[in-house]
């Protein structure tokens, strides 16, 4: 294929991820596209996102047509100076159709999530990227999963390590969460990165994860090259309660899908299959006693936030980021310091996913 | 973490995690311990269809095999359930629930309502149901609306590897006596299951796809069949949403009426006999609380009123296949008054 002309393929959002479909175009052949443009809404079984161009140039071909579903790595658009000829396109085109078997059985066979062992527990994680950069390590917020990250984990892995571990309590990991302490999940990440030989990491953390990396990187400051927090918990503010102790007692789907609806600012991005994965979680053994071993750490009994983030991060000497969603529901964002704003709500990873691997591509840098 | 496994591994795991978990749970059955009186690690056969396999040698002081003789058996499984113990008796075929009657519709049912809730019967007596088999009109009955009739017994009948697991853990954790439905055609079908324990609450539907345009709602293997229905009219410009029940005692009418309100077409698709079935007493039941929200006569996709033939081209035609289920979609859909 010429080398003057690149594809623009579909993208790989989390792990379960093995093919999209194509929802709708916001470009068409002929355009010139920038890094950056949205090009076209993408579905997966969880949710619908944006891919955004690669690329600049002018649009020569549209391959993938709306509703077709496409697995990972499919070539979806072919971008190529206008001197490029016609003829050439066609063939990249063809080349393209040619290789969806093989990329169909390739995206089956992806890295598998495993597990190590931190004390008496065993935590699930997956890594994708590898090389000599320093690592990033990704924490899920409360009821969430290595798989939130869906969106953000590929995009930060080229040329480095991403880890996105599932805490305690949550996804696959050991369910048991002691006594549920803030300590406690500081102590599961520096032992994480501990058994994985990781000597220091960038830090990610959303919502309670927030709060956790914060905490991680007071207690060792060492470790910690810089903490990314994304609507983190202990900011302030009254904390969705409703939420929080909804989710917590909800075991249907008619009490937990209306709960969830305000993880994002877009209420539609709630499938049915998100709500089913919640609720197969959510019933797992042990599940329910980890979430109520949690609360207490996230809010007091008369529904304060009970972590004090502001406190923790004064006594940080890394490079700190927050960023919050402009419609979180979940969280309430401060209104001083010094925060990041981008679209969506308390999911602001999932629902503004481009706007968040950019800001922390700079941090990594 | 969720790996694949087949229906009947699904089975087999929840009751091995539950006899480990809880040292109440026993199992007893014909050919559990491959033959009766067979000592040792004689535990190859694992039931008629090797569903209990590995459990004796597991768990030897806890798996019983049993003689030939359904009314005994199952009742000592009942008075077991009231003296404290959690049996998972598996009787066969549900064709033969008949020699034991009386021990479960006329005691396990009824002890916690004549005791005064002082009593209760968690025993789960696991059996295969279903045609499709080749084994003729005595082993392919589908007689769950039989129990489903009866006030104090709880009827599951899982569709899928997932929800095989969690219902059969949740049937092992309920008091009440349940009666767990395989469907002996699903045993070799596989789907993502959590190694972990889990338990699946009775009485939710499960809405395995969503549509605008007709509610099909389907009961065990017929889910299936009812999807590749559902997929078939996709191509004709027609969106079906399809329910999966899951328990039909007791029945999640709200999700189904939820479902009809916004369609405003049912489509039953059952493939027990048609007379006083599953599919006749979900018609009623949303006639009834819904008769506003319909725009078509429910259509109603089930077996004949005959026992299930032997000859397989006529047991093929007995069972409701994709064509039948669009078709009666299309009934519906085409309707006007």
């Amino acid at each position: 294929m010429d080398d003057r002309i690149q594809r623009v393929t579909m993208p790989k959002w989390g792990l379960s991820m093995t093919t999209g479909r194509i929802v709708e175009w916001f470009v068409e052949e002929g355009d010139i596209v920038g890094k950056g443009d949205d090009l076209v809404d993408i579905d997966t079984d969880k949710i619908a996102g944006t891919l955004e161009s690669a690329a600049a140039g002018p649009l020569r071909k549209i391959v993938a047509q709306v509703d077709q579903e496409l697995p990972i790595g499919a070539t979806l658009a072919l971008v190529a100076p206008a001197e490029v000829p016609d003829s050439e396109i066609e063939a990249a085109a063809a080349e393209a159709l040619a290789e969806l078997e093989s990329l169909a059985q390739a995206a089956e066979a992806e890295p598998e999530p495993t597990f190590v062992s931190v004390g008496e527990r065993s935590i699930s994680y997956v890594t994708l990227g590898g090389g000599e950069a320093t690592p990033v390590v990704l924490v899920h917020g409360y009821g969430g999963d290595k798989n939130s990250w869906l969106f953000v984990q590929q995009p930060l892995s080229e040329g480095r390590p991403v880890h996105a571990l599932d805490l305690p309590g949550h996804g696959a990991s050991t369910k048991d969460v002691g006594d549920g302490s803030l300590q406690f999940l500081v102590d599961t990440v520096l032992g994480f990165l501990d058994a994985l030989g990781v000597e220091r990491a960038h830090l990610v953390g959303h919502s309670l994860g927030g709060a956790v990396v914060a905490a991680t990187a007071r207690a060792a400051p060492e470790r910690v090259a810089s903490v990314t927090l994304l609507a983190p918990a202990g900011f302030g503010g009254t904390p969705n309660a409703r939420y929080l102790r909804g989710f917590a007692a909800a075991s249907s789907r008619r009490e937990l899908k209306p709960l969830v609806g305000d993880l994002f600012a877009d209420s539609a991005l709630v499938t049915r299959q998100l709500v089913d994965d919640l609720l197969r979680y959510k019933r797992l053994d042990g599940v329910p006693e980890a979430l109520a071993g949690l609360l207490p750490t996230l809010l007091t009994d008369d529904d304060r936030q009970a972590i004090d983030t502001r406190a923790i991060l004064a006594e940080v000497e890394v490079p700190v980021r927050v960023v919050w969603g402009r419609e979180d529901r979940i969280l309430p964002m401060p209104d001083d310091g010094d925060i990041e704003l981008v679209d969506g709500g308390h999911m602001l990873h999932m629902e503004s996913a481009n706007a968040v691997v950019a800001g922390l591509g700079k941090t990594l840098e | 973490m969720a790996r694949t496994i087949t229906y009947r591994e699904a089975i087999n795991e929840a009751i091995a995690q539950e006899m480990a978990r809880d040292e109440r749970v026993i199992v007893m059955g014909e050919d559990n311990v491959g033959g009766t009186g067979s000592p040792g690690e004689m535990d190859a056969w694992g039931g008629v269809l090797g569903v209990t396999k590995g459990l004796y040698g597991r768990f030897p002081d806890r798996v019983m095999d049993t003689p030939i003789s359904e009314s005994a058996f199952v009742g000592a499984a009942i008075g077991a359930a009231t003296g404290g113990l959690r049996p998972v008796v598996e009787l066969m075929f549900i064709d033969f629930m008949g020699v034991c009657f009386d021990q479960i519709f006329n005691q396990a049912a009824k002890f916690r309502y004549m005791f005064g809730g002082r009593a209760v019967t968690p025993v789960v007596i696991r059996t295969m149901w279903g045609a499709g088999l080749r084994a003729a009109a005595q082993h392919s009955q589908s007689l769950l609306p039989v129990f489903t009739h009866i006030p104090g017994l709880k009827v599951a009948a899982p569709s899928n590897p997932y929800d095989a697991k969690g219902l059969l853990i949740q049937a092992i954790r309920d008091d009440d006596p349940v009666i767990f439905a395989e469907h002996k055609m699903l045993y070799d079908t596989s789907g993502d299951v959590p190694e972990d324990s889990y338990a699946l609450p009775f009485g939710e539907a499960d809405v395995r796809r969503e549509g605008d345009d007709v509610t099909i709602v389907a009961i065990g293997r017929m889910v299936g069949t009812a999807l590749e229905a559902a997929d078939e009219l996709a191509g004709s410009g027609i969106s079906a949403a399809v329910v999966d029940p899951r328990t039909t005692s007791p029945l999640d009418l709200d999700t189904i009426l939820e479902l009809v309100e916004d369609s405003g077409r049912l489509v039953v698709v059952d493939e027990s006999n048609p007379r006083c079935s599953l599919a006749s007493d979900i018609g009623a039941q949303v006639a009834q609380e819904a008769f506003g929200a319909l725009r078509a006569p429910i259509q109603l996709v089930t077996g004949p009123h005959t026992p299930v033939p032997f000859a397989d081209s006529l047991e093929d035609l007995f069972i409701p296949d994709a064509s039948r289920v669009a078709a009666a979609v299309k009934t519906a859909v085409d309707w006007t008054k």
